[in-house]
This record gives structure tokens, C-alpha cells and sequence, in this order.
């Protein structure tokens, strides 16, 4: 350490094992009320440990301290604008923690009879329904936990599918601007992955879709509007091309907080759609989760969907309907995971939908898209775009892709030293570096959160940057300096990987 | 206005006006004019103030018996722990609930710092030296897990133990359907798990510790034999157990996971808790999912950045080891947290606390006239009982009375037809322990009278 650091940067850098000291402790355990038995007469010692886990030693002030002092080395959503590109960082409304910590929903056990949990099988069908008004789709599974895993569940549910007509095939179809969860999807569904190219306006090549389009292929993957923040003109083609060989069209519903009720992915011809409620519905994203992927499809597809479903049954003799877990599947895929899905992430998006209603969820895309291009608009005026233009010039969705090729042709400066330099402006970076297809790509979501002064000022901060870069790119290169930590050494991290400590 | 969004009719007009159209519609005009929706959908509702939605959501827990409103015993893969007040007051936080993945480190070091925490502690209790920052819970752990087998080995089959919970293999026969890769079961007998002959063919060895019916398994036994057969040992976990039994990694088993629930999370009618993955160093570059590493800064400070991230969806594409993308962090963070207050010598007195009154409980209640143990294997915190009456309407009468005595065997075994799993935790004393033997007793008693005269 050098001698310039003060003692308490060093104590900051602990982690809660070098906090430890032997005798320390939070815990106390409830009183021991049966009969003290020998753990020898209960465990046989070729069973047992030598020695306990080396977990932290630690009294409960000092557990609060650490990790509220770690949380401040967070940025969040709560403090400041997070235009992260693809993952719609939307407020989190404060009630949907407060119902979704209620002992009913909270402490409610997940093999508990379903006479006994009404309220929450009530609560899952009635989501079921807002999902399936939402995405045009009449069935919904709500058991996948992501929205890769979603996708999973879409590409063996079409192995289902093919299968259960005696049909083998063999590839997918993804466009060169998939997110990276498709191809990897498709892998382990045991597919080939077959990439669709990109026309000069950003759609999907319909020549090259046309040309892959073989009876061998099982499904289309694609993501409406697209990763480049685009509507895709021609998905009516694009459905009547996947459907003319039997194929299925697979939503990825990552953008789907363009399009609530304006359009819908089941009139667009989709037969699966995944939602991410952790996206369009407004879970936390809790530093990397939890989420939930519920699908939606059609009724060809509807005999495959993983087991229990959830279903309302009539009442007897004119009683209120009954909601159970319906196990007799026998087509099903079988189940993704344990228990019902997220059920605490249900909870939350429901309250939204509740809160919003349909004409709520429809302004949240109108302001969404508004913002986007009005962001847009307004960097392209403040002289931005001679340097960061937009890779396709559109009106766009929800949100859209500049290039930074010309910032770093110019002014030497990458995409990722805006981004780092941006840092120090107090505003999380859009992402980076994706889509594949754009050079230097920077692609921008505000959401509907966002109110005009916030734009405005993101406008600002980028036209700052780009003036400091044509001084001095320097300045940005180095970037940041006003983080907890500096730029990290990423390579280093991987070339000998230190993944836990050494205790 | 929607009350979450905050442009006013002022903004909406200057910003249009900025953009160069007239009206919001235009700003949809590439989405084909037929499949544009007129007006609203009914069947989303109206919108309703925030007040109004509480109450319905209220209404809807009132509905739910939740393990404050009865005696319940159930386990079977998710366990009602006390939750400690400190993991609520520091997940709430909106630094760690709000942001995504940490993508840009140098603002997201104490979520980064917190997975590299909990990494550790989850290598310590598994004995294992590599760990991720969390997968999305137990049984989707297995199948992951039994993917990192095929990807390393490529062998056609696995053998998964009927010891293994039976979402836990569901889900592995799912996802394996799509690999291609066929499933085969060893069964139980005397409640530990008989291993067929194993041979070249065969991928991995899944088992559980302690299994589903809550037996202590000889790990070190099943895993020499797998490994005599060249495959791996995946060895699903309930990670408290793990205070007290040898780690699986001193087992010689390649991965544990397992269903992180326990640590700090809170039931949820079944999520979201998270679920862990450790593994050897050898499978270090095949591991799904985030990986937290230490490294240093340009000025020479430690940091924490994500690492190996040539493994995942987002960098290796087709080519990735999962396509998993969005886990459980906030879960995992109260992982981390609650086994820091637990700590090296409480979660000690906790499991033991578990192992003693399990045990008085499996005296008790096998005590009772019409009731044997399933199995006389050790057990931890769980216990298997086999009834002398249908399990489910002695269950039914005891629900009655509010006690909720476990879970139905019959449900996924029909070997163990009237079984019935009894799980213990810290919050079930000595009297509650009581009052389960006084209506469990009275409960077979009566449904043994019942059926006398049929």
C-alpha cells in the first residue's frame, strides 16, 4: 500500500473474512430443549467434518457496517439515470416490496396444499391472463426463472413440438443481431445455430432468410423490436416465410416495453414469446437478479408447456372458481425448475399491472419511445452524432444504437472511455459494445422513468465529453477518477483467477 | 399520467416538437397499420391507485395459510428458517437492490465484492474451490450441472440417485432431452442410494446430500465409484447440513449444488431464493454463470471485476458453457449475509441444535402406535416416517387441527405409497415437536379406526 493511503481506504477494501476474529458472533442459537444426545450417537464421525467452515467471525454491528459501507460503492437505479441498453432499468415502485414482503406471499411454502394457497394460485392465473392479453398468446407458463431461461423452455418446447409430428430438425435461426443468450440457447437445446445477416436499414435480410429457410430448420429466434432498437417492417414476411416451412417463430420479449398495447407478438404471427418481468414488469434488478421469464404461446404449442400449469376449476354447486396445480400433462416438456417459478417476482410485476391497467402499460411505451428518439433528436442537435451517429438513421423504438467509430477514428477516444468518462458525470453508461454488427456500439434505453431534464442533462454530459476528447483524449482514456476504484485490470483477473479468498 | 411516468402534456409537445413529428402515433409508423391495437384491451383493467392495489394484494395473502398461520413440518426442499432482521434491512438497500449486473466494476464494487464474499463462503461449506455468483435455484442447479458434465465428457448417460429431489430430476430429464442424453435412476434401498454397475458410457453421478428422504448418503462411497467409471459426481446440497457433515469436496465429488433457500431467503411459495455451484479448478473455464474475481486498479487499489468471462452467452455466443444470463444476486447477497451472522461457530450450534431435536423428533414420533421409520439411516434435519393409514387423510385430519404434519411421500414415490417426510427446523421446539406426535397420533388412530369397518 502506498504511503499516501490513509489507514481507512484500507479499511474499506476488507471483505467481511478480514473482519473476522475468533470469539466474535451474531447468532445465538435457541435454547437446546430435548435431550442432549452425543453427536457421535447421531452421526457416525466418517460422516462428519473435521472442522467447521471457515466462515467470518463477526457481531452483528459490524455486519451492518461492512455491508452498508460495501452498498455505498454501489451506483443504483434509485440515485441517478441508468440507461443500460437492452435491460429497461425502469423505476421499481416502493409497493411492490411492501406486498411482496406480506407473511401471506412471504412465508407462504411452496408444497403447500393448494386449497390452502389460493390466494396465490388466484394471483398467478390472474397474471397468467395480463400475460396472455399482453402478448396476443392464450396459454402462459409462468415457471421460468430468466429470460434465457425462457428461451430455453421455447426451444425444447419446439423440440417438442417437430417431435411429436416425427419430425427431426436440426437448426435455428438467429439474426447476427441476437443477444448472446439465443445462439447459447440454442446450443444447449442441441440445435445448430444458423445466423440470419441484416439488411442496409437494419432488418432481417429477407433474401438471406429466405435462402436458410429449410424444412430442416426447427424455429426462427428473434427479438421485435430488434437489439438495434428497431422495428422489424417486415415481420408479417418474416412469419409467413418461418411458418411456409414449418417452423416455429420464437419473441424474445427483452424490447417488449415498446410495444405494450400498441402491438402484439401473437397478431405478429409468433407461435412462444418470453416476457422478462424483470425488465417490463419492474423487478429490482438486484445487482444481477432474481428475475422471471414466463412464456406465453399459441395453442399449438400449448400441450408441451412445462408441468404444473396453474388452472381455475369451476366451483362446486355455484361456489367461487377453485385455482389449482394441474400435474396430468403427458406431452409436457416436464418441468425447468423446483416448485412454481418466482412467485415473490409475480407478486411484484401483478401489482404493476394492476397499478398501470391497460391504458397505463400503453403509455409506459408511448413515453418510453418518446424518450428515446426524443434523446435522440436531441443529441444529433447538440452536434453529437458527427462523431457518435446513429448506426441506423430511423425513427427509432425504445431505444437505439449510436456508433462510435467516427469518435474514435477522430478524436482517439473509444466507446469505452465515453463510457468510463461518464462515470465521473454520475450516470450509468449505456451498453457497450452491443450489438456485434454496429463498430464501437453504444446502445441507449431510457425508459419511461426518465423526465425531460434528465435526458437533457445526459445530452449535455456527452457533448462535454466529446469537447474534453478534442482538447485532450486523454482525459477521457484515463477515465474514471472520482469512482471508489479506478479503471481495473480485467486481464489480469482472468490470466490468474482469484476467485475466492485465501483464508 | 400513469403515476410512473413523468412527462407532462408540456414535455410531450417540446419533445415531439424536438424529435420533428406531430403526434406519439407517428412515432410507431413502421409497425404494420393492421397489427396496431385499437384502444385499450380490457381484459389488463383499469388502472388503480396504489392504495387500492395493497388492499387487493392483501386480500390475496389473507387467502394463502403461510408458516406463521399454522404448525407446519413441511420441508421437502424448501425449509421455514428464522430470517434474520439485519438480511431484510440490508437487501432493501436500493444500492443492492436496484442496479443490474455489475457490467461497469468501477461503480459496482460492493455488489462485486459482496459475490467474491460469497463465493468463499460457499467453497468453504462445499469443500470445493471454485464457485459462481449464483444460479437461479436447487433443482435448474442439477441441470446445469449435469451440462457441464456433457460438455466436459460428452458420454450419453446419467445415472441420477431416486435420493435426489424429484423436481431436481424432472428438470435434469428436461433439459437432458434436449442434449439427447438419457436419464437412468439408481433406487433407494434402506434409505441410501444402491449404485448400479457404472461403465463407460455413463456421464455423471448425480446424488443428494441428505437425500429427499433425509438419509445421510455414504458420498466417499458413490464417488469412488463414479470416479472408477471416469464420470463426474455432481452432489446436490442443503448447504446447512454442511456445517456437520464432511464437505462433498472431501467426498471426492466434482460439483455440489444445491438450493440456497435456506441461507436467509424467505420462502416465497418457491422462489426467488438462488441456487449455488461449486466445482474443482479443472471445471474452473467450464462453470455457467458470473464469476467475481480480485484484481487491482490503475493506481494499484483492490478491486473486483467479473472474470472468465469467455464462458458466457454474452462474449462466446453458441459456444458458451450456458446461456444463463440474469441469476439471483440479491439472493445470494442475502446468502452471504446471513451466513456471516450465522458464522463459523453458530452455524455449528444451529445444525446441531437441528440434528437433536430431528432426532427426538424421529424418537417421538415412531413412538407412535401405527408409525415406523422409513429408513434407519442417519438423518439431519429431516425425517421419513411410514404410516399405517393413508398419509393423505391422516394429513388432512391433521391440517384440521392446523398442523401441518409434512410432506406426502406417495406424491412422487409410490414405493413409500403412505410416507410421510417431517422436516425440523430452529423454529419447531420441543413443544411443537410435541404437539405434531399428540395429532399425528390421533390422526393415524382415527383413520385406523375408519377403516376398520370398510
Amino acid at each position: 500500500m502506498s504511503s499516501g493511503e490513509s489507514n481507512l481506504s484500507v479499511s474499506e477494501g476488507l471483505t467481511i473474512f478480514e473482519r473476522s476474529k475468533p470469539g466474535r458472533r451474531a447468532f445465538v442459537a435457541p435454547e437446546l430443549d430435548v435431550p442432549d444426545v452425543s453427536i457421535d450417537e447421531l452421526l457416525p464421525a466418517e460422516y462428519r467434518r473435521d472442522e467447521p467452515p471457515r466462515l467470518p467471525e463477526v457481531s452483528e454491528p459490524e455486519i451492518v457496517r461492512h455491508y452498508n459501507r460495501l452498498s455505498k460503492r454501489n451506483f443504483d437505479l434509485d440515485t441517478g439515470f441508468y440507461p443500460l441498453g437492452s435491460c429497461t432499468m425502469k423505476h421499481n415502485p416502493k409497493l411492490h416490496e411492501r406486498v411482496a414482503a406480506l407473511p401471506g406471499h412471504a412465508k407462504l411454502h411452496p408444497l403447500q396444499h393448494p386449497r390452502r394457497a389460493q390466494g396465490a394460485l388466484e394471483l398467478m392465473w390472474n397474471l397468467q391472463q395480463a400475460l396472455a392479453a399482453i402478448a396476443g398468446l392464450p396459454h402462459v407458463s409462468l415457471q421460468p426463472s430468466a429470460g434465457s431461461h425462457g428461451e430455453l423452455a421455447g426451444v425444447l418446447l419446439t423440440r417438442a413440438y417437430h417431435e411429436d409430428r416425427g419430425e427431426h430438425r436440426t437448426k435455428v435461426l438467429t439474426p447476427d443481431t441476437a443477444h448472446g443468450t439465443n445462439p447459447a440457447t440454442v446450443t444447449m437445446g442441441g440445435y445448430d445455430v444458423v445466423k440470419v445477416g441484416i439488411d442496409a436499414s437494419g432488418n432481417v435480410d429477407l433474401d438471406d432468410l429466405r435462402a436458410k429457410a429449410d424444412t430442416d430448420v426447427a424455429c426462427l429466434m428473434l427479438t421485435n423490436p430488434s437489439t438495434l432498437g428497431l422495428f422489424e417492417t417486415g415481420i408479417e414476411e418474416i412469419a409467413k416465410i418461418v411458418h411456409g416451412v414449418g417452423a416455429t417463430l420464437y419473441y424474445d420479449g427483452a424490447n417488449l416495453n415498446a410495444i405494450m398495447g400498441i402491438c402484439r407478438p401473437g397478431d405478429m404471427g409468433f407461435d412462444i414469446v418470453h416476457f422478462n418481468l424483470h425488465k417490463t414488469f419492474t423487478q429490482p434488478h438486484g445487482g444481477g437478479g432474481p428475475g422471471a421469464g414466463p412464456i406465453a404461446v399459441s395453442d399449438r404449442i400449448e400441450p408441451y408447456l412445462p408441468r404444473p400449469q396453474v388452472v381455475r376449476r369451476a366451483g362446486d354447486n355455484g361456489d367461487r372458481p377453485y385455482f389449482d396445480l394441474e400435474y396430468d400433462r403427458p406431452k409436457s416438456i416436464g418441468r425447468l425448475r423446483g416448485f412454481q417459478g418466482n412467485y415473490g417476482v409475480f407478486v411484484r410485476s401483478y401489482a404493476y399491472i394492476r397499478s398501470l391497467g391497460a391504458a397505463g402499460l400503453r403509455e409506459v411505451s408511448e413515453v418510453a419511445v418518446l424518450n428515446a428518439n426524443y434523446l435522440l433528436a436531441k443529441l444529433k442537435e447538440a452536434g453529437v452524432d458527427e462523431y457518435l451517429p446513429a448506426a441506423y438513421d430511423r425513427i427509432c423504438m425504445h431505444e437505439f444504437v449510436l456508433s462510435g467509430a467516427p469518435m474514435k477514428r477522430e478524436l482517439e477516444i473509444r466507446t469505452l472511455d465515453l463510457a468510463k468518462r461518464m462515470l465521473d458525470f454520475g450516470v450509468h453508461p449505456p451498453t457497450v459494445y452491443f450489438p456485434l454488427v454496429v463498430e464501437e456500439a453504444l446502445m441507449v434505453e431510457p425508459t419511461e422513468t426518465e423526465t425531460k431534464e434528465t435526458l437533457d442533462n445526459f445530452v449535455e454530459i456527452v457533448a462535454e465529453i466529446l469537447r474534453e476528447a478534442r482538447e485532450d483524449p486523454e482525459v477521457a482514456r484515463n477515465a474514471p477518477y472520482t469512482t471508489p476504484v479506478r479503471r481495473l485490470d480485467e486481464a489480469g483477473a482472468a490470466r490468474k483467477p482469484v476467485i475466492r479468498q485465501a483464508l | 399520467m400513469s403515476s410512473y411516468v413523468s412527462a407532462t402534456e408540456e414535455d410531450r409537445r417540446e419533445m415531439l416538437a424536438q424529435i420533428g413529428v406531430s403526434s406519439i402515433e407517428e412515432l410507431f409508423a413502421d409497425i404494420p397499420a393492421r397489427l396496431r391495437l385499437e384502444g385499450a384491451d380490457g381484459a389488463l383493467g383499469p388502472p388503480h391507485s396504489e392504495q387500492e392495489v395493497y388492499e387487493e394484494l392483501r386480500a390475496l395473502a389473507a387467502r394463502n395459510v403461510s408458516s406463521e398461520d399454522e404448525l407446519s413440518f413441511l420441508g421437502a426442499g424448501m425449509y421455514d428458517h428464522y430470517v434474520p432482521a439485519l438480511v431484510d434491512s440490508i437487501i432493501e438497500r436500493s444500492e443492492f437492490l436496484t442496479p443490474y449486473t455489475p457490467y461497469q466494476p468501477e461503480i459496482s464494487q460492493g455488489g462485486l465484492q459482496a459475490m467474491f464474499e460469497y463465493q468463499t463462503a460457499m467453497s468453504e461449506l462445499t469443500g470445493l474451490p471454485v464457485s459462481n455468483a449464483s444460479v437461479y435455484e436447487g433443482p435448474s442447479a442439477v441441470g446445469a450441472a449435469g451440462y457441464v458434465a456433457k460438455i466436459t465428457n460428452s458420454r450419453p448417460r446419467f445415472v441420477v440417485s431416486r435420493g435426489v429431489h424429484p423436481h431436481s430430476r424432472e428438470t435434469l430429464q428436461t433439459l437432458a432431452r434436449g442434449w439427447g442424453a438419457e436419464v437412468v435412476e439408481a433406487p433407494l434401498r434402506d434409505g441410501a442410494t444402491v449404485l448400479p454397475d457404472l461403465d463407460g458410457e455413463v456421464s455423471a453421478v448425480i446424488v443428494q446430500q441428505p437425500n429427499f428422504i433425509g438419509a445421510v448418503e455414504d458420498l466417499s462411497s458413490l464417488a469412488s465409484a463414479a470416479r472408477e467409471a471416469g464420470a463426474l459426481t455432481i452432489c446436490a446440497c442443503d448447504p446447512l447440513p454442511l456445517a456437520l457433515l464432511k464437505p462433498p469436496g472431501q467426498c471426492g465429488v466434482d460439483i455440489a449444488v444445491g438450493e440456497g433457500q435456506t441461507l436467509g431467503n424467505r420462502l416465497d411459495f418457491g422462489g426467488p431464493s438462488f441456487g449455488f455451484f461449486t466445482a474443482t479448478e479443472a471445471l474452473l473455464r467450464r462453470m455457467p454463470g458470473r464469476i467475481a474475481g480480485e484484481t487491482r486498479d490503475v493506481d494499484g487499489k483492490r478491486g473486483f471485476v467479473l472474470t472468465l468471462q469467455t464462458r458466457e452467452q454474452h462474449i462466446r455466443r453458441e459456444k458458451a458453457t450456458s446461456n444463463i444470463c440474469t441469476s439471483q444476486a440479491l439472493n445470494a447477497l442475502a446468502g452471504v449475509i446471513y451466513l456471516s451472522w450465522l458464522g463459523r461457530r453458530g452455524i455449528v450450534d444451529l445444525a446441531e441444535l437441528m440434528l437433536k431435536r430431528t432426532a427426538y423428533a424421529r424418537e417421538r414420533l415412531s413412538a407412535i402406535d401405527g408409525v415406523t421409520l422409513l429408513h434407519e439411516r442417519p438423518v439431519v434435519r429431516e425425517l421419513a416416517l411410514a404410516l399405517d393409514a393413508p398419509a393423505t387423510r391422516v394429513i388432512d385430519r391433521c391440517l384440521a387441527q392446523n398442523v401441518n404434519p409434512g410432506y406426502a411421500l406417495g406424491r412422487d414415490y409410490p414405493e413409500y405409497e403412505d410416507g410421510l417426510l417431517v422436516a425440523i427446523t430452529e423454529r419447531r421446539t420441543r413443544a411443537d415437536i410435541d404437539r405434531l406426535a399428540d395429532v399425528l397420533g390421533a390422526a393415524v388412530a382415527a383413520e385406523a379406526t375408519a377403516g376398520v369397518g370398510v
